[in-house]
């Protein structure tokens, strides 16, 4: 048998396959909460740039490459629209950072925006004109072990890699991203250093909205190429906790999401390979893991050694200090 | 523009920016409605005579507005403690669980003991549902959120494990469409709620227990030293710690006590109204997400969720039965979202005074 068709190279590679959208959206959601804004929004904001991407791509006509990157822009501008109404809510308004988040996740998600729109554009049960697809890059493919994880992926799985080094060396070479942090841990003392922190706040939320609505592009464009309402079923809930296990680090963020990855992808491996247990027992996985890592990395030294930037969740009122 | 922090909140206000928020969403939805092509004055015009007027239309509304008011309660008696119990969803399933279990186990019972069996049940399950997170928020500090909400799918996905992938106890296995085509089993008739007609309208037994159940809330936060605990907690952790509050015991309860009115809302939405257990049906009301718009609609008060679960169980009845090529799925979460949205917002207008006026130039000397 070939080994690149082995179970432990088909899980790792469709782990990664699985676990990209995660880290879209969950490096989106490090940036906004490394400015001291928690987005709760983030499944609603997915599901805004899954519907919008694949509207896109069944109304644009195009090569492959281009009308794929147009509705991935379109799927995170989209995304990036409605995190604006948070942004004003809960940096302009000083609103409650949770039931702002929660209210913008039943406006965007299912049975909310995102499904009325799928719906007036009547876009269930059709096959995508476009798709992403695997790429045999520099012909590497068939290489044992790391053709399939490294060499044979979609190019949005590529921008993902690119993405974490961006972000961190923005977040750890950039005066810019010195301000972020500062704005995260103690927007007070960057305020008196002369950093707007309602600007760097807006920015970075808006940032997160646009990654967000990447990530949710890549399921309706990549993972099941059709919409279905709800079809990120829960992946923005589970990016939000995946930045809490990351410790707010992008690096870790990637791990995670790839071990979140295997697990929504292990159900499908292993039913291929007639292993039988009810379907339920796999679909769950993903959400009870969470749960058990959440309660495995917020107990003890991790907490305290690595904890959330101090100023999380919290508004910033200069008259209020 | 000036924002000042009020030091006391006029009366009238509370009342009048909830009812702008609504005001204001249902104008902005408005522009939503445009743009996808509809008028937005006869669908307003539809959507309030199929809530409010047509006949018939309370009675379906206030059975739409039961779940949805335990849900509210359940929401705002943990938000009301900034305990984040975003699970009413899957507690709300489980409590149709347990209710429909103890309704199918009771059935040669008479009606009362079926009745009180299916809210016991209801209770119960919803309750050890939310004491996952309850529990592991006191003794892990683990965020509540993430873990509350990661178990509504989890939930999501029993319920389907029952009816659809298991010969449970919950499924019908008796008849050759049944195993062919996947259902719960009926529960028989005297598992049904009572009602009590009073001519303009039936109420459901389920909303009666769900006004007990607000003001029993509203009682247990201003009366009882066990709430006054919560309160403290819930506005100053170390505060509550340094008076001596066992806040593990607290968060537990809070929790339990959240989990267990949307329980009970899972088991009227049983014996009101499914009188069987339907996962695709409990999972397309999507009544605990929406119990946390009226939770934050009504400000976190027993009373004003009932109200509140009224008005937004008309809105969510009249989109159900209206529902179709003019009417899409997803109006109404459009609508629950802006007006959660105009809430927030107005927020800001309870907690600071803005005024508008040109800055002075000098202070006087």
């Amino acid at each position: 048998m070939n080994v690149n068709d082995s179970i432990v190279v088909v899980l790792a590679a469709s782990a990664i396959f699985y676990g990209t959208p995660l880290v879209f959206a969950a490096m989106g959601e490090l940036l906004a909460e490394r400015s001291g804004v928690l987005n709760l929004g983030v499944e609603g904001m997915m599901l805004t740039g899954a519907v919008t991407a694949f509207w896109a791509v069944q109304h644009l006509s195009g090569p492959d490459w281009l009308v794929l990157l147009l509705a991935t822009m379109i799927g995170g501008l989209a995304a990036l629209a409605v995190s604006v109404i948070h942004a004003v809510l809960v940096v302009g308004l000083r609103a409650n950072q949770i039931v702002s988040g929660l209210a913008l996740t039943i406006f965007a998600g299912a049975t909310g925006l995102s499904s009325y729109v799928g719906n007036v554009a009547r876009l269930g049960g059709q096959p995508a004109h476009h798709e992403y697809t695997a790429i045999n890059v520099l012909g590497l493919a068939d290489v044992p072990v790391l053709g399939p994880i490294l060499f044979h992926q979609n190019a949005l799985v590529y921008a993902s890699w690119a993405l974490v080094l961006v972000a961190l060396a923005y977040l750890h070479r950039t005066r810019t991203g010195l301000h972020v942090r500062a704005v995260g841990e103690s927007p007070q003392t960057a305020d008196v250093m002369g950093i707007d922190v309602a600007r760097y706040r807006y920015a970075h939320t808006l940032a997160g909205g646009l990654l967000a609505g990447v990530g949710g592009a890549y399921f309706s464009l990549a993972i099941t190429p059709n919409w279905i309402d709800g079809m990120t079923s829960g992946a923005g809930w589970i990016a939000i906790a995946l930045v809490i296990f990351a410790f707010w680090r992008p690096e870790l963020t990637l791990a995670g999401a790839y071990l979140f990855g295997l697990f929504s992808s292990l159900g499908f491996v292993l039913q291929a390979r007639q292993v039988h247990l009810p379907p339920e027992v796999f679909a769950s996985l993903p959400y009870l893991m969470t749960v058990v890592v959440l309660v495995a990395v917020s107990t003890g030294w991790a907490r305290q050694r690595l904890g959330a930037p101090a100023a999380l969740g919290t508004p910033y009122v200069r008259e209020e200090r | 523009m000036r924002i000042q922090r009020r030091l006391t909140t006029p009366r009238w206000l509370v009342v009048a920016v909830p009812v702008a928020s609504l005001i204001a969403a249902f104008a902005a939805a408005a522009i939503v409605l445009l743009i996808a092509g509809k008028d937005p004055g006869a669908t307003y015009a539809r959507l309030f005579d199929r809530a409010f007027i047509a006949p018939g239309a309370i009675t379906s509304t206030l059975i739409t507005a039961t779940p949805l008011l335990f849900t509210g309660l359940a929401a705002a008696a943990a938000f009301r403690m900034r305990l984040w119990n975003i699970g009413g969803e899957g507690q709300l399933y489980l409590g149709a669980v347990g209710a429909s279990g103890a309704g199918l186990f009771l059935r040669d019972q008479p009606p009362a003991v079926i009745i009180a069996g299916m809210v016991g049940g209801g209770l119960a399950a919803g309750a050890a549902w939310s004491s996952i997170p309850g529990v592991l928020k006191a003794y892990f500090k683990t965020n509540e959120i993430i873990t509350s909400l990661m178990l509504n799918y989890v939930a999501g996905l029993l319920l389907t494990y029952l009816i659809f992938d298991s010969r449970s106890f919950w499924r019908e296995l008796g008849t050759f469409s049944a195993r062919a085509f996947p259902q719960g089993k009926q529960l028989p008739d005297a598992a049904t709620w009572p009602t009590f007609d009073l001519g303009v309208a039936v109420i459901p037994f389920g909303f009666l227990l769900g006004l007990i159940a607000a003001l029993g809330l509203w009682l247990f936060y201003r009366s009882t030293s066990f709430g006054f605990q919560a309160r403290v907690l819930g506005d100053s952790p170390s505060a509550a710690r340094y008076a001596g509050i066992k806040t593990r015991r607290v968060v537990v309860a809070m929790m339990a006590l959240s989990g267990a009115l949307a329980g009970v809302g899972g088991a009227s939405e049983i014996g009101d109204f499914r009188h069987v257990l339907d996962p695709r049906g409990l999972q397309q009301a999507g009544f605990g997400y929406a119990g946390i718009v009226v939770a934050a609609l009504a400000r976190y008060n027993p009373f004003a969720v009932a109200v509140v679960a009224f008005l937004l169980g008309g809105l969510a009845n009249a989109g159900y039965s209206l529902q179709g090529p003019d009417f899409p799925a997803g109006l109404v979460g459009v609508l629950q979202g802006m007006i959660l949205f105009f809430a927030l917002g107005g927020e800001l207008l309870l907690r600071y005074r803005v005024s508008f006026r040109a800055r002075l130039a000098a202070a006087p000397s």
